[in-house]
């Protein structure tokens, strides 16, 4: 998108809103051409861009581990199988480390988890106007939004918090019983006698799972965005902003790879430490 | 920046790409890599057994060295000894040899001696008988003095 033709603000607000797909104000489905025509869509509608991006991301992933996995032998292994098996061996060790119980789902949940948000992440190294100039170019609107960090919409990250909260839900009946998640939730830790207390301190617990674990991702890479916007508005500032734009987006971007590792390495071990809890009985 | 849809979508595929690599990326990449595990193990004994092997099989070469060592001695010996024993047997025998010629010598020589005094003896019986004679030619009649001329001539 170039700056020259839009105010500061209107270039961070564009760079902020999703491609959003939903039934629009006069009956007819279609693309938001603005935040406020996308908010007025309500619930039914999809952020396009999320989609997309995460879901070729996640094939990306899927596909070049699934052929690795295909060739895997006990021999030699290839440049593909030797990342692919360091990668497995890193996460195996993780899960090793904090999953006592046994459940043959969870690491390769793990690894999902880690590499899909790890790719999804890696998304905020591209220069933050490459893909929506291409994306504006090939469809011929050069106003579309075009967000291709899936990372950044909370739909993504609360839809994966969501998921790992249902599998916490689910592995906590299947592993206690109804009854025991039930007790779990109302008669600690101050007896029978607290109860209202209990399901107040436990609720608040287990809905703060899937909160902090969507809002932590969410807000870091929300936050390493603004930041890439802030920077990429000084190259329209001169030649002297635009070196030092240039020079600082490198270093933060240099930084980021950090984060991004960081905040998919997070996500992968709070889900295996829910898990776990999940399948722990309480003594 | 609207909650909507996105959501659900984004679960969904979240649940189908766990359940794709729970089915065809994770078991076939840790079992691969516990075959291999395996084969490594099983190589390295392979490795420690040869090694305790080989160091067996030196100590029974050095034995067996020394084993050889000592047998060479002892056979050495024996034959020194032996060739001691033949150099004594030899010196023996010719001690023996000599001291039967010397006595085989010095019989021939008392038997020669023997043989010449006999035989002077009787030449110098027969010088005196002549001798004797030639005095006595005319007294003495030999065959009444020939006792005595014997006994002249056995006391020669």
């Amino acid at each position: 998108m170039s700056a020259e033709t839009l105010s500061s603000t209107d270039y961070i607000k564009h760079h902020l809103q999703n491609l959003t797909f939903g039934e629009k104000a006069d009956g007819t489905w279609g693309l938001a051409h603005s935040a406020a025509e996308a908010k007025e869509m309500g619930f039914w509608a999809v952020n396009v861009d999320t989609m997309g991006w995460s879901v070729v991301l996640g094939l990306l992933f899927l596909f070049f581990f699934g052929k690795a996995a295909k060739r895997a032998t006990t021999g030699v292994p290839g440049g593909l199988q030797n990342f692919v098996e360091w990668v497995v061996e890193f996460i195996d060790d993780s899960v090793r480390g904090s999953f006592s119980g046994r459940n043959p789902m969870v690491a390769p949940l793990a690894l999902t988890i880690f590499l899909w948000i790890f790719l999804m992440n890696a998304m905020d190294l591209l220069p933050i106007d490459w893909l929506p100039m291409l994306a504006a170019t090939i469809t011929g609107d050069s106003h579309l939004f075009f967000k291709v960090v899936p990372t950044t919409d909370p739909n993504a990250t609360f839809g994966m918090s969501i998921a790992v909260f249902f599998l916490v839900l689910y592995y906590s009946v299947k592993m206690k019983g109804v009854g025991g998640f039930v007790g779990e939730l109302t008669l600690q830790p101050f007896g029978k006698y607290g109860l209202p207390a209990n399901l107040l301190l436990e609720g608040v617990n287990l809905i703060a799972k899937p909160v902090s674990l969507a809002l932590r991702l969410f807000g870091n890479m929300y936050a390493g965005e603004m930041i890439f916007i802030l920077i990429a508005l000084m190259f329209s500032g001169g030649a002297v902003l635009m070196v030092a734009g240039g020079v600082l987006q490198w270093a933060w971007a240099v930084f980021h790879i950090l984060i991004i590792t960081l905040q998919a390495f997070i996500f992968m071990t709070l889900t295996i430490v829910y898990l776990d809890m999940a399948h722990q009985e309480h003594h | 920046m609207n909650i909507n849809m996105t959501l659900i979508g984004q679960s969904i595929t979240f649940f189908l790409f766990v359940w794709f690599c729970m089915k065809f990326v994770w078991p076939p990449v840790v079992t691969a890599l516990e075959a291999r595990r395996k084969q490594i193990a099983d190589g390295l004994a392979a490795a420690d057994r040869g090694k305790h092997e080989l160091e067996l099989a030196a100590k029974r070469a050095t034995e067996a060295l020394q084993e050889a060592k000592q047998k060479a001695a002892e056979i050495i010996a024996q034959a020194e000894k032996r060739a001691a024993q033949v150099v004594d047997e030899a010196k023996d025998a010719a001690k023996t040899e000599g001291d039967r010629q010397i006595a085989a010598a010095k019989a021939e020589i008392e038997q020669e001696t023997h043989r010449a005094r006999e035989q002077l003896r009787g030449e110098v019986a027969a010088l005196v008988v002549a001798g004797a004679e030639k005095i006595l030619r005319r007294e003495v009649d030999a065959k009444a003095h020939g006792d005595l001329l014997e006994a002249v001539k056995n006391e020669l």
